[in-house]
């Protein structure tokens, strides 16, 4: 198809430009009909106006199945990316939800629009297998989570951390679009498909080899994978609590899901190298970013006594396991690497929730903040304990099946000689050390008793709902993994990889 | 049947959870309940058991077949036993603990989640679940410490915690890779044990799995966290840990490194042995020279749970049983020991060191917990007519076949724990030693032994008893379990 069939288009990218309205709408309802309410009363509309924009696009994904492919790869649409796109729509809605109740800003309409801009750019990241749309939709992520740091305009530290944040996502941006032209002037083809047909065929290149860590580079940045984490704890520190929460949810479902894309279909017959050629593989790449990953991730998150910094510390952690989920290499890196990068996602925004009810009450997020949350708030502190254990790995839980699926799947990849097992092996080490912090957080909340002054807190009932929610759904997850498994399983079948 | 004590465990926990935290009353009432009804579920599983079957399955549903993990139970005269004992240890445990006014529904709820964990594994078939419940025992002890402990708890308790997270993070990657290599898509125990792996895969993968499962049983010298783990744990944490919790260790060794990897067994047969009956001997030797009352008990698990090691490895039927027999025994014994120290004395006394408890003439104070402790010292030491006796002889007996200077090593460790023994029951209760001058305060009576108390301690007596005076009763459901097909590649490597 080479005439733009516009209204074609449209209809086929109806999810989108469903959120995309939303979002205008939002800003247009709150710019003239609601500057003089109350602003819990316009938090409470554009929450709202959110919830029903992402779940109209869900429910037309679910409504219109599709598969197609729309200009060469620049879109596409199958199961697999309905499912994760479907994934980063109800972690809109959850941060959505958790923003209701959070008092940092006035604009209301530009916050709710930010977020669902990013969003859309998420939706497009997942959805397009060419290096062109990878990148614009990226900064199109990108731009709108600088912005949605820097919302705190009272706080100096948000307004730090999003500096660092741009400055650093700029130069990460400029990385990969290094590695971008790179491999377009390699390959003469921006589409993923292609260029892995034509590399196989390319001489030794020293190129090449430039342009993958290049990539590299860009999206371990992205992922906020050692050794290119620096901005992360700032950035986690500084955010408003609700940005926080969706740059450590729907921005990392949306880059780990592009990030394999690009590995695995761009450059799939190179994952050991090619020894004739002497050009370099990515997996001895990837597996020592790994290693490294949950090596800095735990050992750094122990001294933390900031629960954000703990947080974002183990969250690079847990992209060091998700890499690991690479090197399974086909279907069951993507299987393994979206159930565990969805579980996670759900288990943090969860963990923020029960932080934001903390900081706004108890007075701060440092550890001692924490003491007798099981007496002033019974609920969320059972929550708490329910998503720190799933993130340590502890079972029935849904990051101990996330966490030994991966394994299993990275080992499973050449069972004989089983090349990855010292990874395996360096990661259940390190998640033996993460128990160690979380158990830190875990003492405060329900051995350290509370001051003698201490009240029962009072919980804003969205936040109990949603925290409550997620809880359960990391309970099932972990129970029956075959819920959201078999989706995925049917759709990565049904693509045949 | 037996199923039953997984779901009733973890029901009880939600329940006890939920009655109110001003009514320790309702409380403790329901977590008897529980207890009761997982005894009692226990036992008519075990009347119900045709120990001749050899592996009943009870339980077989497929749980996540992309990865080919079954919910699958199923019990063996092992496993009953097993059952039978955590029964035991849970409604004693519940009686010990009578006494818990602070944070009681909590208290009862980690309690009763731990209990279900331990009948999980004692019953899994299938690898993975097995591991689950296996790690969900893990985090309730880490509370229960934290909480409710004594002397220096927020180290035991994370010491326990990440002593048993490496265990089985050693575990989890010798099932990972067992999983990849046979590549036969399945966790089930039977399949897998029907595999023959390669024999320099078990060289590694055996000792992983074993002493990822040994460190919680206690093996020297990854014991470390038993004696500190189990002096800081309140009482009926101490009884569970040492009753049962140790015991997981051992039968995961059992079930999973052993009937898996029996070449490997066979490769390290001898130096298992040696570690095994180190343990023995250096946890008399430690307890001898203890002067807190707990940590002696403490280091005579390590020494009694070296027989267990002893006799899985001795590769023939009189040592494996004798070892199933040792668990039970051990179980029994150990939390009658632990009642007394923790609950009975210490709770009154608040000191645990020897020295000054010599002083306080406890033999005319609290009679009660006198003669019990003697009637647990005579079982701990091995006297015929107590269980230990006969679990300990059929070890003994099993490694005077597979490795007869050793077994005399062992011997000498009985010895030891005689003494030991017999030196703590007199210093503790027997001593005429008069009370130092400052210490007046402790001449004050102390509070007597309450019913709970002796109903708890009749219970576990009974229970040494009955199985020291008519062992058949055990015996005869455990040795036909080492018939079944799981034990085949185990059989042959034996040469039985």
């Amino acid at each position: 198809m080479n005439t733009a069939d516009y209204l074609q288009l449209l209809s086929v990218l109806a999810p989108e430009v469903i959120v995309v309205c939303t979002a205008l709408l939002i800003l247009a309802v709150d710019l003239i009909g609601l500057q003089d309410t109350p602003r819990s009363y316009r938090m409470s509309i554009a929450a709202g106006l959110t919830t029903l924009g992402c779940a109209g696009a869900v429910g037309w994904m679910f409504m219109n199945p599709m598969v197609g492919n729309w200009h060469g790869g620049m879109l596409v649409i199958d199961p697999l990316n309905e499912t994760v796109k479907a994934v980063i729509l109800l972690l809109t809605v959850l941060t959505a939800m958790l923003s209701v109740d959070c008092k940092f800003t006035r604009h209301v309409g530009e916050y709710f629009a930010l977020l669902l801009l990013a969003t859309v750019g998420m939706m497009f990241l997942a959805s397009t297998e060419d290096l062109l749309m990878i990148f614009a939709s990226l900064e199109l992520v990108s731009l709108s989570l600088y912005i949605l740091v820097a919302f705190d305009k009272s706080s100096r530290q948000s307004a730090e951390a999003a500096m660092k944040y741009f400055l650093f996502g700029g130069m990460s941006a400029a990385f990969l679009l290094f590695g971008f032209s790179l491999l377009y002037g390699l390959s003469g083809s921006t589409n993923l498909t292609k260029i892995a047909q034509k590399l196989i065929t390319l001489g030794a290149d020293p190129l090449l080899s430039v342009a993958l860590v290049m990539v590299v580079i860009g999206f371990g940045f992205k992922v906020a994978a050692v050794p290119f984490h620096l901005w992360s704890p700032d950035a986690y520190q500084g955010a408003p609590l609700p940005s926080a929460a969706f740059i450590a949810s729907g921005s990392k479902v949306a880059s780990f899901f592009v990030f394999a894309k690009v590995l695995l279909l761009g450059f799939s017959q190179l994952g050991w190298g090619n020894d004739e050629t002497a050009t370099g593989g990515w997996m001895p790449l990837i597996s020592i970013i790994a290693a490294l990953s949950m090596f800095l991730g735990n050992l750094a998150a122990i001294r933390q006594t900031s629960v954000r910094r703990l947080l974002a510390y183990s969250a690079i952690a847990h992209a060091g396991y998700m890499l690991i989920g690479f090197l399974a290499l086909g279907g069951e890196a993507f299987g393994s690497l979206i159930f565990y990068v969805t579980t996670y996602a759900l288990t943090t925004v969860g963990a923020f929730g029960v932080l934001g009810v903390v900081e706004s009450q108890a007075g701060g997020d440092q550890l001692k903040d924490f003491a007798g949350l099981s007496r002033r708030a019974p609920v969320l502190a059972g929550c708490l304990m329910v998503f720190l254990l799933s993130l340590a790995g502890i079972p029935p839980l849904a990051g101990f099946f996330g966490k030994f699926y991966l394994f299993a799947a990275a080992l499973t990849n050449d069972a004989q000689s089983l090349p990855f097992l010292w990874l395996v092996i360096f990661g259940i080490a390190m998640s033996c050390v993460s128990l160690y912090y979380y158990l830190q957080v875990l003492k405060q909340v329900f051995v350290v008793e509370a001051d003698a002054n201490a009240r029962p807190l009072a919980v804003p009932f969205l936040v109990h709902a949603v925290v409550v929610l997620l809880a359960a759904a990391v309970i099932l997850l972990g129970c029956a993994p075959g819920w959201l498994l078999d989706t995925i399983h049917a759709a990565i079948v049904e693509l045949g990889w | 049947m037996l199923a039953w004590t997984i779901y009733l465990s973890f029901a009880g926990a939600l329940a006890c959870l939920l009655t109110p935290r001003a009514n320790p009353r309702a409380t403790r009432a329901v977590a008897l309940g529980t207890a009761l009804a997982g005894l009692l579920c226990g036992l008519m599983g075990a009347v119900q058991f045709k120990p001749e079957n050899g592996l009943e399955i009870i339980t077989n549903v497929r749980w996540i077949p992309a990865l080919g993990i079954d919910f699958s139970l199923a019990a063996d005269g092992i496993s009953v036993t097993l059952v039978l004992l955590t029964g035991i240890a849970a409604l004693a445990g519940v009686l010990f603990s009578w006494n818990i006014e602070h944070r009681t529904n909590e208290f009862f709820a980690f309690f009763f989640a731990l209990i279900g964990g331990v009948y999980g594994v004692f019953l899994s078939l299938d690898l993975f679940l097995l591991f689950v419940f296996y790690e969900i025992a893990i985090v309730p002890k880490y509370f229960l410490i934290a909480i409710w402990g004594s002397t220096r708890r927020d180290y035991a308790a994370m010491k326990l915690a990440l002593y048993s997270f490496i265990g089985s993070g050693m575990v989890l990657i010798g099932m990972l890779a067992a999983y990849a290599v046979s590549g036969l898509a399945s966790f089930d125990l039977q399949t897998l044990a029907q595999h023959s792996f390669a024999p320099e895969f078990q060289r590694w993968a055996f000792p992983l799995v074993f002493v990822g499962f040994a460190i919680l049983a206690g093996m020297w010298p990854f014991h470390t966290w038993a004696p500190t783990g189990h002096s800081a744990a309140p009482t009926a944490a101490s009884m569970l840990l040492a009753g049962v919790v140790m015991k997981l260790g051992a039968y995961g060794c059992l079930r999973v490194a052993m009937t898996l990897f029996p070449e490997g067994l066979k490769m390290w047969q001898h130096e298992l042995a040696a570690l095994a009956v180190t343990g023995i001997v250096y946890g008399a030797l430690v307890a001898l020279v203890q002067k807190d009352f707990k940590f002696v008990i403490g280091y005579s698990s390590v020494s009694h749970m070296g027989f267990v090691l002893l006799g899985l490895v001795t590769l023939n039927e009189i040592g494996w049983s004798g070892a199933v027999l040792q668990m039970f025994s051990h179980g029994v014994i150990a939390g009658l020991l632990f009642g007394v120290v923790g609950r009975m004395v210490y709770d009154r006394a608040h000191t645990r060191e020897l020295d000054v408890l010599e002083g306080m003439s406890l033999a005319r104070k609290l009679p009660f917990a006198a003669v019990t402790f003697v009637i647990a010292g005579f079982a701990s030491m091995g006297m015929p007519g107590f269980s230990g006796f006969i679990a300990e002889l059929q070890v003994l007996i099993g490694a005077w076949q597979a490795f007869p200077k050793l077994a005399i090593v062992a011997g000498v460790g009985i010895v030891i724990g005689v003494v030991y023994t017999l030196k703590t029951a007199a210093q503790v209760f027997f001593s005429d030693k008069p009370a130092p001058a400052e210490s007046d305060a402790h001449d004050h009576p102390l509070e007597p032994i309450s019913v709970p108390e002796r109903l708890g301690a009749a219970l576990l007596i009974v229970c040494t008893l009955i199985i020291g005076l008519h062992p058949r009763l055990l015996l005869d459901i455990i040795a036909p379990s080492f018939k079944s097909p799981l034990f085949d590649g185990l059989r042959k490597v034996a040469g039985l």
